[in-house]
């Protein structure tokens, strides 16, 4: 099998074949609200929204994972801390406008990061991952703790907001606005998130994240200062994690500690391994799937964990590439045995 | 002026010497061949000069300059790159981008996130040329993991030469390839050095590479310098000859 | 003088459960390399068996007498030890260090529910076996009786271990094949024998903690992440994969954390960190870690 390998090394043109792939979705994702009034069930506009809102979640975990070599036990801080920010502007400062709560989130979640950040991408591996999973559960007893602040385990509620500066307000039908207008704002976000997340990691930068993932020795003897490059990824990281946080608060309704408790954590773990970590959008078809998976199989079994944990023991025993990754393996195979 | 310059470099590991107070001097535009057998310090002394090791006493100068307290990022910024005796490469990046990347964070566009990497002519221009005056062009969209060890080790080279150092070290660049790929692979490599001027440290266990290519040969013996000179100089050295041959013989 | 007593004594126990948790992680990782995520579950695990068994038990028997089923959490979680090191772990020993983690996180949800499944959501107590021990005098104040059996189990431990590890042949070839593994299976030592010994002790270990702590605490879910958790501190202070760190870290943590309780109970565990930060930022091996 001598393929030549010689690249073209004039600029790429546009990734046409890319939207190929991408176009039916979008199409698909743009029309979902008026398919689900068709079947007069907008509950799967909400719960897909939800699979959005974990797909950004995942691509900001994945960019540590996937790009960088980093696995973070600890996620749910980023996404807590963006949901609780949310919360707090609504308990403390009445805010209603969601571009503020946005602001806020997105603000709160880079100061945590910062702080966890800097600790933590001085150590590798199990080290990191520990000390990522520690120091979540640090603000999830904070959280717990100072019940008189953050609500406890009731949590505090988060009413539904107002949109674009005000000119979109709540109508009296809250499912009615969650379904529709606010359906369409999270998914303008998500495309964002994604165009940006893939600049990102087709950057010169993104490529010196994958070389320090490659080969961290090779990459500081080729002038990229690890450690630096590092911290900035996992800002960048806990920023869509925070921001994708912001954007469940107002859906959820309500935010409670159990978006910073451990499990949740690893449920980010679960679904950007379920999609396929070492390709781009692997984490977001995870995302969405483990979302469905999520709501229909909780209803099912206590034992959700075990559920869980028996998959994802599975998974990398036997798909580490998860559904992505072995999707379009097969798929390969597929066209070279035709 | 000597390029480099230490004195009295000396490593420490646990009781052993691994670096004995060494005075090592290389001079501009010269491909000096660094010898000795297993454990003489070679390659320590490339660790402490490529910043990977810290001194215990001693100093290193390059160009003038006290790089001993410098950071490997410092140093690379001051024009000194190497290779590796075990390839390291960045496996899942593509030849081309395994290259692309030093040109990257030699032009400092490495801190850029705002742009596809793909979309820089410059870089990918130079990152190919650099590829085909290792004769690797033909690999340039495969994944480094995929490559064979000559095609590696030429890459692994290729990556520091992108750099555009000033001293260039490379550590036993033709070990764990076939007898038949080391001169072509050392042909290759000198070349390069010559036509771009970079001055060279090449560490080698094969003799019949040293005395070919190199303008100076020095001996390293259980730590420290046992001897410094031209290819007939060394060959005819006594002293050298009884102890690399009597230890070891890598021929 | 006797809050000053109350508080030692505390420190002691509470360092003693910790040596026994961080020890069994620090001997895994030492022989092996490894980190299990689940380690704090198999802590849990030799908990709720032996608060289970102490349950069983109670009224056909002694009260105090129940303490000969301490052992039983310590064989459960050893058990578990043997039997999830060659199914589960040995299969990623070769693999990238993530397969690792994510097997290990696999296991601790696993377990989190097996543990629901045996026993139920609800806390499990042993408080009787705790309670026939009485309680003494210092001065005057009253101090549970138990709490001395804890301590002791603490010190009998430290000392057989660092007998088995530094004195018998065993300990030898556990420490050979921790410096050099190639070399001494080279040298005719049985790896895999050696490493399944190596995590059964360690399970082993965790089991033994849980089952000693519980009749004072109860068995309850999430205790085994709280427990990694603070294990994890324990070897950052005291440096990954030596027991003497472990000892150290122990203690050292046990004082931390009882001061902590006492003046500033709602940041506890943010004291506990700031601590691990600080050892972390100004030796990072840890106390007795390797580099």
């Amino acid at each position: 099998m001598n393929q030549n390998h010689t690249l073209n090394t004039s600029i790429p043109r546009f990734p046409w074949k890319v939207l190929g792939y991408a176009g039916p979705v979008v199409v698909l994702l743009l029309v979902v609200p008026f398919v689900a009034d068709y079947v007069k069930d907008p509950y799967q506009t909400i719960l897909l929204s939800y699979g959005l809102i974990m797909g950004i979640a995942a691509l900001g975990f994945n960019l540590l994972l996937g790009y960088t070599g980093l696995l973070s036990f600890g996620h749910s801080a980023y996404f807590g801390m963006g949901a609780y920010a949310v919360a707090f502007s609504v308990k403390y400062l009445h805010v209603t406008s969601m571009e503020v709560f946005l602001a806020g989130g997105l603000v709160a979640t880079v100061v945590v990061s910062a702080l966890f950040g800097f600790v933590c991408v001085r150590y590798t591996r199990i080290f990191f991952g520990i000390l990522t999973l520690a120091l979540s559960q640090v603000l999830w007893s904070l959280a717990f703790k100072f019940f008189w602040v953050t609500g406890g385990t009731d949590g505090l509620r988060v009413p539904t907001p107002t949109l674009l500066g005000g000119m979109i307000k709540t109508s009296q039908d809250k499912v009615i606005f969650l379904s529709h207008a606010y359906y369409y704002y999270v998914l303008i976000i998500f495309f964002g998130c994604v165009a940006v997340m893939w600049v990102i990691v087709n950057s010169p930068f993104g490529k010196a994240l994958q070389a320090i993932r490659d080969n961290e020795i090779r990459a500081e003897f080729v002038g990229v200062q690890v450690r630096k490059y590092r911290f900035v990824a996992f800002l960048i990281s806990g920023a869509f994690t925070g921001l994708a946080g912001a954007l469940w608060a107002p859906l959820n309704g309500l935010t409670t500690p159990d978006i910073l408790y451990w499990p949740f954590s690893g449920e980010i773990v679960f679904l950007t391994v379920l999609g396929g970590f070492r390709t781009f959008a692997g984490p977001i078809i995870g995302a969405v799937v483990f979302n469905y998976l999520k709501t229909y199989a909780v209803g099912y079994t206590v034992y959700w964990q075990l559920l869980l944990g028996a998959v994802l023991v599975t998974l990398v025993l036997s798909m580490p590439l998860g559904i992505l990754g072995t999707v379009s393996r097969l798929w390969l195979k597929l066209r070279k045995s035709r | 002026m000597s390029l480099l310059s230490t004195q009295r470099l000396t490593k420490y590991f646990g009781d052993t010497h691994a670096v004995d107070h060494v005075d090592f001097t290389v001079a501009q535009g010269e491909l000096l061949a660094l010898i000795g057998s297993n454990g003489a310090g070679k390659t320590t002394l490339v660790n402490l000069i490529s910043g990977l090791l810290r001194p215990d006493s001693g100093r290193i100068v390059f160009r003038g300059t006290d790089v001993t307290s410098q950071s490997v990022y410092g140093r690379i910024r001051a024009g000194i790159a190497r290779s590796f005796q075990l390839v390291n490469l960045f496996d899942q990046l593509t030849t081309l981008d395994n290259v692309a990347l030093a040109i990257f964070s030699r032009e400092g566009k490495t801190r850029n996130f705002a742009y596809l990497a793909d979309h820089d002519p410059k870089v990918r221009q130079e990152a190919k040329e650099v590829l085909q005056q290792f004769g690797l062009e033909n690999k340039a969209g495969m994944l480094a993991g995929g490559l064979a060890q000559g095609e590696r080790k030429l890459l692994d080279v290729a990556v520091a030469v992108a750099l555009r150092p000033k001293l260039l070290l490379l550590d036993e660049p033709t070990s764990g390839v076939s007898t038949r790929e080391k001169a072509p692979i050392m042909d290759i490599i000198t070349a390069i050095v010559r036509s771009e001027h970079i001055t060279a440290v090449i560490i080698e266990h094969d003799m019949d590479v040293v005395f070919k290519y190199s303008d100076r040969i020095v001996v390293m013996h259980q730590g420290t310098i046992l001897a410094d000179g031209t290819p007939d100089e060394i060959r005819t050295n006594d002293q050298v000859i009884t102890t690399l041959i009597g230890t070891q013989a890598s021929v | 003088m006797e809050t000053l007593i109350i508080h030692l004594l505390n420190s002691l126990l509470y360092a003693s459960v910790l040596f026994l948790i961080a020890g069994g992680l620090s001997l895994i990782y030492g022989v092996m390399g490894i980190v299990n995520l689940a380690h704090g579950n198999l802590y849990a695990l030799g908990a709720y068996a032996t608060a289970w068994a102490v349950g069983r038990m109670f009224g056909s028997v002694p009260d105090v007498a129940l303490f000969v089923f301490l052992p039983a959490g310590a064989l459960v979680a050893g058990a578990a030890g043997a039997i999830l090191e060659p199914t589960l772990l040995r299969p990623f020993y070769r693999r990238a260090e993530e397969y690792q983690l994510l097997v290990t996180f696999g296991l601790l949800l696993i377990l989190d529910d097996v543990m629901r499944f045996l026993w139920g959501p609800y806390p499990l107590s042993a408080s009787a076996l705790y309670e026939s021990f009485g309680s003494f005098p210092i001065f005057d104040s009253i101090y549970p009786t138990y709490n001395l059996l804890v301590i002791a189990v603490g010190v009998a431990a430290a000392a057989f271990l660092w007998a088995f590890v530094y004195k018998t042949k065993f300990g030898v070839i556990l420490r050979a094949t921790s410096q050099d593994k190639r070399m001494a299976s080279a040298l005719g030592v049985n790896v895999n024998k050696v490493y399944i010994q190596a995590f059964t002790i360690g399970c082993a270990m965790a089991g033994l903690a849980g089952a000693i702590i519980v009749p004072s605490q109860g068995a309850v879910l999430g205790m085994g992440v709280d427990a990694l958790i603070l294990a994890f501190v324990v070897v950052v202070i005291g440096g990954l994969g030596s027991l003497e760190g472990a000892l150290v870290g122990a203690l050292i943590t046990g004082f931390v954390r009882e001061a902590g309780i006492t003046f500033f109970p709602e940041i506890e565990l943010a004291v506990l960190y700031l601590i691990a930060a600080v050892v972390l930022l100004v030796r990072p091996a840890g106390l007795f870690g390797r580099a």
